[in-house]
């Protein structure tokens, strides 16, 4: 890239546990390399130094959950001239976004001892929502490889190579036994994007799921036969709504018992 | 005692070993069925000890168990989770390299290392699998110049099946449970009383060659009877079938049966059936640059006709449905790969049972589609 100017890069935060943009840092081999491609220009969990924008290239992390970030996010999307998401939470709202299936005032004075300084919204929502998003890259956290597989993409200008089918995909490329076939181990790999190279399942215990909904989900045929290798139907909801609460589950489930 | 193609010889389990031996003599790679995670799998061993001696498998649809055996058979168990086309058509491969220069980019053609395997304890079934892949690989204007290789250095020593698991239906597929031709050695596993040996066959002059290195004897007619009968046991135990009689069109007539419908509810598009299947051939190739862009790679993968990409034309993919999907999948493997390799797709192994998540059994979805005598079901 000698002589033509290096991209900027800003990495956001909103509310999320920060483990999507240490991903970044984890990077260690790799860093050197990233950083003489592209400058790192606003990362304040890497460097105080803030280099002032526009910027070429956003990776947003965390979700949106207060009346002010609801506001940021659309700052920084006018700031960015291409905007991905990083991680369950920007992506789909995070493990957060199980407030939106209760009264969200109700954790907040079992939570604090001061309910009254709290503001917050009543939902945990995707960027998605907000703005437009150029590209959602899934995991909780994302997964190392593909960061940089988009960053690199982004780069070179071609499609990043992340594909949205199954996690079952992965772990057969991998050679690992099925916990679901075996064990009888509710694994949520079926209905769940890849990414992550089948993780779980490679420890020997069932996906969670926290890359979220693969393309076409069937979640009514998976609840239907986690019942029936005598899954409780509470234990299934459980596990449908853990990291990305699945997208109209609830209504799902109601069906295939039907 | 001189060996011939026709010989039917014993090797006494107490001398099995030295089949690997001289395998490994030979500088062959050992892949064989070997314990891992709750299941019968093929890896690369060294020994006889790495087989699963006294274990056996309990399959049904959507269900795998291990259990103990009360007897130490070797070979004692159906096919598991692997297939040996995880060594002739490796899960991932890198075809090339290229390099960026003045003029564009160089490309550097990828030399890969080929393996020659040995592949011990290979079905029937398995064995028609290979001849399948080898007709989609190797014949016609189009050679996969990767899996020619490994497949003419492989060394193949099969076994006839002495039990046939609940998902098995090779017998309706022709395919098995005894093993007819494409192997270098076949074995059967005998155990009478306190006896305890394998009545081999020779298929091939580096098999014959390799007998010479293994103390044997030539076996006598009760023990030939005895291979014969554990074959027949298999066949008694077969757990499924499938009627082929004109599977073909019945399958293409009934393209819009309501049956695909109710399958395509159940099924989960996660591609499992595929990725287990030991003819499934399909692949996907993806470029890769480092970041500076000065070199790239091109890797291919196994992919699935159930997966959304896998169609993809521009605009979006041809078969969004899960129906057309499965209905794909299925019409392949039973009818159109007739018309485009001269065989079944299907060798009858079970394995797209056993390891479908939600339990969806082909040969139950077949009998529904192609169900002879009412056609109330044509919409
Ligand atoms: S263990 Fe889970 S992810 Fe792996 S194949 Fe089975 S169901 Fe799919
Ligand atoms: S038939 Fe079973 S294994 Fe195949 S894609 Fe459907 S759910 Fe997955
Ligand atoms: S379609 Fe199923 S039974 Fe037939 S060869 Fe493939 S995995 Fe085996
Ligand atoms: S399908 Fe036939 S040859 Fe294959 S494992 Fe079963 S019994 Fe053996």
């Amino acid at each position: 890239m000698a002589g033509t100017k290096k991209p900027k890069l800003a990495v956001w935060k909103f509310a999320s546990c920060d483990g999507c943009q240490l991903t970044l840092l984890d990077c260690e081999d790799e860093l050197l390399a990233i950083t003489e491609a592209i400058e790192i220009a606003y990362f304040p969990e890497a460097t105080r130094n803030v280099v002032e924008g526009p910027y070429d290239l956003s990776l947003v992390e965390g979700s949106i959950t207060t009346e002010h970030d609801a506001q940021r996010i659309h700052e920084i999307r006018r700031n960015s001239k291409f905007l991905i998401t990083i991680g369950a939470c920007a992506t789909t709202g995070g493990i957060q976004a199980l407030r939106n299936l209760q009264n969200v005032d109700d954790f907040v004075r079992i939570v604090y001892a001061h309910p009254e300084y709290i503001s917050t919204l009543e939902t945990s929502t995707a960027i998605s929502q907000h703005v437009k998003v150029d590209f959602e890259l899934r995991g909780c956290p994302i997964n190392k490889e593909q960061l940089l597989e988009v960053i690199n993409a982004y780069l070179n200008k071609r499609k990043p190579n992340v594909s949205s089918h199954s996690v079952c995909m992965e772990c057969k490329l991998r050679g690992t036994v099925c916990v679901m076939v075996t064990k009888k181990a509710p694994c949520l790999g079926p209905i769940t994007h890849a990414g992550c190279k089948a993780l779980c399942p490679a420890y020997n215990r069932g996906c969670f799921g926290c890359f979220g909904a693969k393309e076409t989900p069937n979640v009514a045929s998976i609840s239907k036969w986690y019942a029936h290798l005598g899954v409780e139907q509470s234990e299934i909801s459980r596990i449908l709504n853990t990291f990305n609460a699945y997208p109209d589950c609830e209504s799902k489930e109601e069906e295939c018992e039907r | 005692m001189s060996i011939s193609f026709s010989s039917q010889i014993v090797i006494e389990y107490q001398h099995f070993d030295q089949l690997f031996a001289a395998l490994s003599e030979l500088g062959y790679k050992i892949a064989a069925p070997t314990v891992r995670e709750g299941a019968i799998v093929y890896d690369e061993v060294t020994s006889v000890h790495e087989l699963p001696c006294g274990w056996t498998d309990v399959q049904n649809a959507g269900g795998y168990e291990l259990q103990k055996r009360a007897d130490n058979a070797l070979f004692g168990y159906n096919v598991g989770p692997h297939s040996w086309k995880k060594f002739l058509h490796p899960p991932s491969l890198k075809l090339w390299e290229a390099q960026k220069n003045e003029q564009g980019f160089e490309i550097c053609p990828e030399v890969n290392e080929v393996p020659r395997y040995a592949f011990i304890g290979v079905r029937s079934c398995e064995l028609h699998a290979i001849k399948i892949q080898d007709r989609v690989f190797m014949e016609g204007p189009y050679v996969d110049s990767t899996y020619e290789k490994r497949r003419k250095e492989s060394f193949i020593v099969a076994v006839n099946c002495g039990q046939a698991g609940e998902t098995c239906f090779c017998s309706s597929m022709n395919t098995g449970p005894q093993v007819s031709e494409g192997f270098d050695l076949a074995l059967s596993e005998v155990m009478e009383e306190e006896k305890h040996y394998f009545v081999v066959s020779v298929g091939s002059i580096e098999g014959q060659a390799l007998l010479e290195k293994i103390v044997h004897r030539e076996a006598r007619a009760e023990e030939i009877q005895l291979a014969m009968d554990t074959v027949d046991e298999a066949r008694e135990q077969m757990g499924r079938s499938v009627d082929t009689f004109n599977i073909q069109s019945l399958l293409i007539d009934n393209h819009d049966h309501a049956r695909w419908e109710e399958v395509a509810e159940r099924c989960l598009s996660c591609g499992n059936c595929t990725m287990v299947c030991p003819t499934c051939f399909c692949t996907a190739v993806e470029d890769v640059t480092d970041l500076t862009g000065e070199k790239a790679q091109r890797v291919r993968r196994w992919d699935s006709c159930f997966t959304m990409d896998f169609s993809y034309l521009h605009g979006g993919s041809v078969r969004s449905s899960v129906k057309s999907r499965y209905r794909q999948w299925l019409t392949h493997k039973f009818s159109t790969w007739i018309d485009q390799f001269g065989s079944s797709g299907c060798v009858g192994c079970g394995r797209c049972i056993t390891w479908c998540p939600v339990g969806i059994d082909v040969t139950e979805e077949i009998t529904h589609i192609c169900d002879k005598d009412k056609n109330d079901g044509i919409t």
